[in-house]
């Protein structure tokens, strides 16, 4: 039997729009995101360029929209488990993890959370800051069900505890939650599953992870969001003290033949933008941005950087930095670089580096390619035979792609594919049926 | 029934409550008349906000509601609908904004800030106070699409929509399909032949029984709202009417020509990348040194943007240069290179892998051509990364120009009250979330008519507009807000000024009897175009005109709660 429902994998901006779009055709759809909330890689952002619009106030509402629209279904905390039959008549088994909490009592109020005795490293920001063991992915979370991380929560690892169980008002919590499996009856696959940050560690030139003050893009982004770990100030993490001169290297481990040789399409415009945010944080801030091409390709990008340099104090240096040191007495970083179009060695000191690094299609890319049978190119993107005439279709018939999973692509673009891999999908689901 | 408002206070993390003493206000609306219930939220739009919002309604029975937040221009809709979700009529719903206009400009004043909030949500309960239900409009939709221009994009939608069973009109001015591509020779990064693109394409969308091609005709009016549009089109000076629901606007961009820069118009052999496409096709003798010079007229004072594709073209016909010739000595004289993402890096990659050397100008020391008569001869350019001047000599200088934005662009804007941006191009609804929308209902745009667009963008655009455009179409029916204006025939003086300052066409003359069984013209609005923007009752010299939700008893009532009782010093 054939029948007009679709799924998407990865709840970001672009599995958002498309699945907006889709159950606006009248196509039922089931979102499938792997973490506990949706809203990707973009609800991690504090805001966009080059409008400067905060993100999540532009998000929050799309995401609430797909979760009130009566065409989609949420599937958070669910991943695919097995893809069985062929286009239109696909079979999907997803397995929905145990939150441990019960979708349906918990109201979301946070004070399990308040209460919990165990702190772990916080991966929505970006591993500055903390959160607890039971946690919400982040405030804005769709749905709003908190969460216990099994790995952390002290009954799991076989402690005493059991707090969150009696404080919850709710009468939500239940450690003997198990796993669900669902079998999904849909005629079409859209993958959307995004991007992640490369592992820059073996960048060892640059001091990540040795140099305290040097931090990586996202984890400023994180640092610069008022719901973020430091409530929205910049603060230098080797003394909290707010920087004066930020250096922002471009590049790092993208257009780099011995890491990822593409170019990661983003980081120009987002190092524009936090030096420009920075500078609205803190008046007297000035930002130099080490770059090779400045690649500011979309609408409105040119007039950004023109205004970057003219009124936030930002300066653009083109070099590629060779090493980045600490002074010991200040910990401030001290960047080597060659300046190449006045030729000169420069060795200066900064308050902060942020390093913008490069980033990678999702790695869970690897095993879903396998489940469902698609291919991948060396990098891990989603590989599209035809990009240039097809560009959301798969090499499988029924399987389509939008947004950073096929290539590197900022926000706008992801939106536009997402709402072309949506044309594509309905227009396969009327064929089929 | 008497009045029940609940007021809702948003900290919005740290963006109100970091500067507005939220739990203040809370307590200092609970003070205010009609007032039953009153608190505030971390983030009133996520999910726990909004269902303590509707178990509230609940619960203490309330008939108004009151959330004090961020913008309605983002949230409006979902509070609405929140409050419809709890079986409140939607217009029974005050919006009042204490970020943008509060916190986020006094963010050193954080008492004052806290007393204006006050002050505006006691003029939000006011206004709130005097609010009664209204019902949105419903129109059917037209199961057509109209697409305006025949490229790539235009192609590419009307094929999507017409393979989903809907209705095209597909209108090009020109006597062939194709538009801008079929000037290309080869297109990137395949380096085919746009022929291959193109021509399958075009035979497809002539043999499409859904898709009705109008070559050689003008659009020439366009009225209606979304839904049911009525546009003109003239084909050998015969006009026809056209009925459709939804709008495609994919009109494409022209190549600039540069005149009197770097030579343009007075050397035969400097010429743009089009040019030299169309001249030489794939036939290449005699050309064994040639020099591009790339973001001519872009990137630039008068023309800020960047052309987007323009590196690539010009890498393209440079690689195809010396495929077929590979002694030619190929130099392109770049600022920065535009080889963002996978494939184009890879492209360039691959050009430097063949030989054609780039070479760093920088836009305070343009590079100079010099010849004798009509023939260029050399090329001076200071070369940014070695630090000195270099000459080359040439038999062909190929220079590289962004898209600019179609000489029809300010008509149909006029026509269809879409607009325009600053570089020319329309502008769309929201850059980042709405890039192919405008904000006027049912009309999409797709391709370079918004900006320079590379061909598989450009069809990726036509895709996503048609999936726009599929979705009222496929609803049947839209929906239209209620707070819209309407005339009272009996004050209208029939001066006109408000049928000609609307800005969406949606006030028109209408005959009216009155008692005596005169007929006079008067005003009135069609409730499915307005948007109510209001401008027809500012321009009202009569008070015949009042906005539903904006009227005239709630906004003084606004303004009289403001006055009487204000303690914030401006």
């Amino acid at each position: 039997m054939t029948r007009k429902a679709a799924l998407v994998i990865g709840g970001g901006v672009a599995g958002i729009q498309a699945s907006i779009d889709l159950a606006g055709m009248g196509i039922k759809v089931y979102l499938l995101e792997k973490k506990p909330s949706i809203g990707g890689r973009m609800a991690q952002l504090d805001k966009t360029f080059p409008t400067n619009d905060c993100s999540m106030c532009i998000l929050a509402p799309k995401m609430i929209e797909c979760s009130n629209h009566e065409n989609i279904e949420l599937l958070t905390y669910s991943e695919l488990d097995e893809l069985t039959g062929k286009a239109g008549k696909f079979k999907a088994r997803i397995i929905k993890k145990a939150r441990f909490v019960e979708e349906d009592k918990c109201v979301g109020c946070g004070e399990c959370a308040e209460k919990c005795p165990t702190k772990v490293v916080d991966e929505f920001n970006a591993g500055l800051g903390q959160r607890k063991a039971i946690y919400k992915y982040f405030p804005q979370a769709v749905p709003s069900t908190y969460v216990i991380d099994t790995d952390h929560c002290r009954i799991f690892q076989g402690k005493k505890c059991g707090i969150c169980k009696k404080i919850c008002k709710a009468n939500a919590i239940n450690y003997k939650q198990k796993d669900k499996v669902l079998t999904l009856h849909i005629g079409a696959v859209l993958l959307a599953t995004g991007f992640d940050l490369y592992d820059i560690s073996p960048l060892t030139e640059y001091g990540w992870g040795k140099i305290k003050n040097v931090i990586t893009a996202m984890q400023f982004e994180r640092m610069m969001c008022a719901s973020g770990p430091t409530g929205g100030h910049i603060k230098r993490p080797s003394d909290d003290r707010e920087p004066a001169r930020l250096a922002f290297i471009q590049c790092v481990g993208s257009r780099d033949i011995r890491h990822k040789r593409y170019c990661s399409a983003v980081c120009c415009m987002h190092a524009t933008k936090e030096a420009i945010l920075a500078h609205e944080h803190c008046p007297e801030l000035v930002s130099k941005i080490f770059y090779m091409d400045m690649r500011a390709v979309g609408k409105g990008f040119q007039d950004y950087v023109r205004r970057a340099k003219s009124e936030y104090a930002v300066k653009y240096v083109r070099a590629r930095p060779g090493r980045v040191i600490e002074n010991e007495e200040n910990q401030n970083p001290i960047l080597n670089y060659e300046d190449t179009v006045n030729r000169e060695f420069v060795a200066e000191e900064f308050d902060m580096v942020i390093l913008s690094q490069a980033l990678i299609p999702a790695e869970s890319n690897l095993s879903i390619a396998e489940k469902i049978d698609v291919d991948i190119d060396e990098f891990g993107f989603i590989s599209i035979p035809e990009a240039l005439v097809n560009p959301s279709g798969t090499v499988k018939e029924g399987i389509f792609a939008c947004g950073f999973c096929q290539a590197p692509m900022d926000v706008p673009d992801s939106v536009i594919r997402a709402s072309a891999a949506a044309s594509r999908v309905a227009e396969a689901l009327s064929c089929y049926s | 029934m008497s009045i029940r408002v609940g007021v809702f206070i948003c900290h919005c993390g740290t963006n109100i409550g970091g500067i507005v003493n939220v739990q203040e206000a809370v307590e200092y609306a609970r003070s205010l008349p009609n007032v039953i219930f009153a608190e505030s939220n971390l983030y009133t739009c996520s999910e726990n906000g909004l269902s303590s919002i509707r178990n509230k309604i609940k619960e203490y029975d309330l008939n108004r509601v009151v959330v004090a937040s961020c913008t309605p221009r983002t949230h409006e809709t979902l509070f609405r609908k929140n409050c419809e979700l709890a079986g409140l009529n939607k217009y029974l719903f005050e919006f009042v904004n204490i970020r943008e206009q509060c916190s986020w400009v006094h963010m050193k004043r954080h008492d004052d800030a806290t007393l204006k909030a006050e002050d505006l949500v006691r003029m939000g309960v006011a206004k709130a106070s005097l609010l009664t239900p209204q019902e949105d409009l419903s129109t059917d939709v037209i199961r057509a699409c109209l697409v305006i221009g025949g490229g790539i994009s235009g192609l590419s939608a009307s094929m999507a929509l017409a393979n989903q069973g809907y209705h095209v009109e597909l209108v090009e001015k020109k006597d062939k399909l194709g538009g801008l591509l079929r000037d290309v020779n080869m297109v990137f990064p395949t380096n085919e032949s746009s022929e291959n693109l193109l021509g399958p394409l075009i035979e497809s969308v002539l043999e499409h029984k859904n898709i009705d091609v109008h070559l050689e005709s003008e659009l020439i009016d366009v009225k209606g709202f979304i839904g049911n549009f009525t546009a003109t089109l003239r084909t050998d000076s015969k006009n026809e009417e056209i009925k459709t629901g939804t709008i495609i606007v994919s009109t494409g961009a022209a190549e600039l020509k540069p005149e009197k820069m770097f030579g343009y118009g007075r050397f035969d052999n400097v010429m743009t990348q089009l040019d030299f496409e169309k001249k030489y096709k794939s036939d290449y003798h005699g050309l064994n040194r040639v020099v591009m010079i790339n973001c001519v007229g872009a990137r630039i004072e008068e023309r800020t943007y960047c052309g987007r594709f323009c590196c690539i073209t010009g890498m393209k016909n440079a690689v195809l240069l010396k495929q077929a010739n590979p002694q030619a000595d190929i130099n392109i004289l770049q600022r920065d290179i535009m080889a963002f993402g996978m494939v184009f890096e890879d492209y360039y990659r691959n050009a430097l892998g063949a030989g054609i050397r780039f070479m760093r100008y920088n836009v305070d020391n343009l590079p100079e051509i010099m010849g004798s008569g009509n023939n260029a001869e050399k090329v001076r350019v200071y070369n940014e990364l070695i630090g000195r001047e270099v000459e080359i000599d040439v038999d062909l200088v190929i220079l590289t120009t962004p898209l600019v934005p179609g000489k029809d662009n300010e008509k149909l804007s006029k026509m269809m009250r879409i607009p325009v941006g600053n570089d020319g191009f329309f502008l769309e609804a929201h850059q980042k979330l709405r890039p192919i929308e405008f904000p006027s209902d049912g009309i999409f745009v797709a391709g370079c008519a918004r900006y320079p667009t590379e061909i598989s963008e450009c069809i990726a655009q036509g895709y996503a507009a048609a999936a726009k455009a599929a979705i009222p179409m496929a609803q049947g029916r839209v929906i239209t807000d209620a707070l819209i204006s309407e005339v009272d025939p009996l004050r209208c003086s029939s001066c006109g000024r408000c049928i000609n300052i609307c800005p969406f066409g949606a006030i028109d003359w209408a005959d009216r009897k009155a008692p005596s069984g005169e007929t006079r013209k008067v005003a009135l609005v069609n409730p499915a175009e307005c948007k109510g923007c209001g401008l027809c009752v500012s321009s009202c010299l009569s008070g015949a005109i009042q906005l539903n939700g904006f009227n005239d008893e709630e906004i003084l009532a606004m303004v009289n709660s403001v006055i009487e009782s204000s303690e914030a010093t401006f």
